[in-house]
């Protein structure tokens, strides 16, 4: 008689299968981490190289830049506050509606009803603001760092992209309560699109060339704030915006690995002096693949013709400096959430604007400035600051002070004027503009050519780019006319954003304080 | 194989345009073929080619005993009107600066949003406003008025 039976080595399937069973958890481990335990500086190497996310950082960080005073933690912090509005807006839009019908009540819902939706919204409205902050901060770190010069002048375009999409970001959030806050301010920014018509008319063409028609027409899909442009601002909001962020952030992150790390003083291993292997225990295990990896990274990468001494494994060093931040970032929304509730006004009502109508802060600045004239001081001026911004580290190519807080000729001193002469002149145009007028109240029929060309803000323009070129000519240097018109810029826009928040009532009228506002 | 006899070549050299460098080129126009009519088609579609805005053209009667040189502003519509010896006319209350609602006072219209103020017959007195407020076209029709919103008419038309 013949019984089957499989040979010996096919025996004991079932038992084998149990066995697998039983060592899966430990198998799932270990293949989606292949490297082993993250617990020496070679397999936290492997580890940073293996993870898609961890590997936007070097493996090894040089110890500039884990100094608080290199980075300030501000790009960072950025992006914390970006992840924090990403992880709540998608938490908002399980309730909001984007209909001029329902949006506000919606809005209300979350508000009143929805568990934790009140401080949901909070949260994410106010991380917002955070990030609009740390966004500005970062850039002027980066720049009063000189960070923008060879060979990271990319990624400082790279960042104004940045800058763009958040402020982008921040104004389609704006309509999308469907207050009368949101419908004013946005009825009053899609027609500063619409504002090269100040020039066209002017000019008489606006018939034949009406860019500004066009503007206002593509953002609002009709010529009105409706639903149109409240599905459209909503698209914007939660889809095309944040993509596009999270595109330029990775190119952003990446090109900072291959751009050598963040920007250093060439004499930084001196000024550091000798490393403390108690602080920093130095290789457990001899790194390998790390530097088969750089050695292919072309140009004077960090890790490249330079010895490892003044660097350290990312892992952990980086990664805890990095998570303080986050943790610091979220620590402060969550408690400016509690404190303070997200503004929810009345209802759009087109009939009647909001009286004042104010725009977000972050805003207020450019909004004073429109108050002279809309072209200039919502398409002009800001055009001409992206332009110039754009175009500082292809005119800076001086070696002096970069990586140094303030570097280049000059340095702190300069800036330090530049305050007094970007705070005074701001003061005294604008003081000068509020007591006296302008053109219009002396000369009624005046042609509008004249004030959209000659008008508060572009003086103070000119005020700084003359003070700047006097810069650039005293010190034989761009860097010294750039680090001036900088300071000029930042001190002018922190001063209109004060005016335009705290001093500007009804009509748009000077007032001391709020409190002087007439009851309306 | 002789490489240098140029006129029999082998059933081995390369061909005078490679296949794979066909391809390669053909899908490169190919694709940016592509690119240029996605482009075009994608900013097409966002320019609407018909505005969703309601026919602005409405017929009101005016109230009996409206004081001349007082605005009427008919709920919902974007105008103010006025009524005296010579007849009525028009004038739009949506500010030329940027666009809010302004209000009829005493001496003719402020704004609210930037302080722009005009003079009874739209001229800017005062503000950011690049051009006055213009006038719209009325046409009487016994104690009915029809205003268009979307004609304009030369300051001082009355109806
Ligand atoms: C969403 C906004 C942004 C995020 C999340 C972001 C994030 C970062 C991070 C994490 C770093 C590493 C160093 C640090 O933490 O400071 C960095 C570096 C840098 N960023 Fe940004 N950034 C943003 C916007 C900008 C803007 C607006 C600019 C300037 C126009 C800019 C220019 C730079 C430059 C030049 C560097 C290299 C700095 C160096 O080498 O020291 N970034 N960014
Ligand atoms: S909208 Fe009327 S003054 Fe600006």
């Amino acid at each position: 008689m013949v019984v089957f039976a499989p040979p010996p080595e096919k025996q004991g399937a079932l038992r084998r299968f149990f066995a697998n069973l039983r060592a899966t958890p430990a198998r799932v481990k270990d293949s989606a981490f292949r490297g082993g335990k993250p617990n020496t500086d070679r397999t936290r190497s492997t580890f940073v190289f293996g993870n898609v996310f961890l590997h936007l950082h070097p493996v090894r960080t040089h110890r500039w830049s884990l100094r608080w005073t290199a980075t300030m933690g501000l790009g960072i912090a950025s992006l914390a506050a970006f992840l924090i509005t990403l992880i709540t807006g998608v938490l908002l839009m399980f309730y909001y509606k984007p209909h001029p019908a329902i949006a506000y009540d919606s809005m209300k819902d979350i508000a009143f009803v929805v568990p934790t939706g009140n401080l949901i919204r909070n949260i994410h409205r106010w991380a917002a603001n955070v990030m609009v902050l740390t966004v500005i901060l970062h850039m002027a770190r980066a720049f009063y760092t000189a960070a923008y010069r060879a060979p990271r002048e990319f990624n400082w375009l790279i960042g104004m992209g940045l800058l763009v999409l958040t402020l982008g970001l921040s104004f389609t959030g704006y309509l999308l309560p469907w207050d009368q806050l949101a419908y004013w301010a946005i009825t009053i920014g899609a027609n500063i699109a619409q504002s090269p018509r100040e020039v066209t008319d002017a000019l008489g063409m606006t018939e034949t060339f009406d860019v500004g028609g066009l503007q206002k027409l593509l953002l609002l899909g009709s010529d009105t704030v409706g639903e149109e442009a409240l599905i459209r601002f909503y698209l914007l909001h939660v889809m095309i915006l944040p993509l596009g962020l999270v595109a330029l952030l990775s190119v952003h992150f990446w090109r900072i690995r291959k751009d050598g790390g963040l920007v250093r003083p060439v004499d930084a291993e001196r000024r550091l002096g000798p490393v403390h292997a108690a602080d920093y225990p130095v290789f457990t295990e001899e790194p390998r693949k790390t530097y088969q990896l750089a050695a292919v990274v072309r140009g004077k990468s960090g890790a490249v013709a330079r010895g490892p001494e003044n660097t350290v494994p990312s892992m952990p060093h980086l990664f805890y400096a990095e998570l303080a931040v986050t943790m610091l970032t979220i620590a402060i929304c969550v408690a400016l959430a509690l404190v303070s509730d997200a503004p929810l006004k009345e209802l759009a009502n087109p009939q009647v604007p909001e009286n004042p109508a104010k725009a977000p802060w972050y805003f207020l600045g450019l909004q004073e400035l429109v108050a002279y004239s809309a072209f200039m001081g919502g398409v002009g001026i800001p055009g001409i600051v992206l332009l110039g911004l754009g175009l500082i580290p292809y005119l800076d190519r001086e070696k002096d002070g970069t990586g140094e807080w303030f570097g280049g000729p000059g340095g702190k001193a300069l800036v330090l004027q530049a305050l007094f002469v970007g705070f005074g002149a701001a003061l005294a145009v604008e003081a000068f503009a509020i007591r006296y007028g302008w053109l219009r109240e002396w000369i009624p029929d005046i042609a509008q050519l004249w004030i959209t060309v000659f008008n508060p803000g572009t003086v103070l323009t000119a005020i700084y780019a003359a003070y700047s070129i006097w810069l650039v000519k005293r010190h034989q240097s761009t860097r010294a006319g750039a680090l001036g018109l900088f300071t000029c810029f930042l001190c002018g826009f922190v001063l209109l954003t004060v005016v335009g928040t705290w001093f500007r009532g009804p009509n748009w009228d000077f007032y001391w304080s709020p409190s002087d506002w007439p009851g309306h | 194989m002789s490489s240098n006899d140029p006129v029999k070549p082998s059933r081995l050299d390369p061909e005078p345009l490679p296949r794979r460098d066909f391809l390669g080129k053909a899908s490169l126009w190919a694709a940016a073929a592509t690119g240029v009519f996605a482009t075009l088609g994608i900013a097409r579609l966002p320019k609407a080619a018909v505005l969703s805005s309601p026919s602005r053209k409405f017929k009101v009667t005016l109230p009996e005993n409206l004081p001349e040189g007082q605005a009427f502003v008919p709920p919902g519509r974007s105008v103010a009107l006025f009524r005296d010896k010579e007849g009525v006319h028009a004038v739009s209350i949506v500010c030329t600066h940027l666009g809010c609602i302004v209000k009829p006072n005493a001496t003719g219209f402020e704004c609210p949003c930037h302080g722009s103020r005009f003079a009874a017959d739209g001229a800017v007195t005062k503000g950011p406003a690049p051009a006055p407020l213009p006038w719209r076209k009325v046409t009487v029709d016994g104690s009915d008025c029809m205003v268009d919103e979307d004609a304009s008419v030369p300051p001082g038309t009355k109806a």
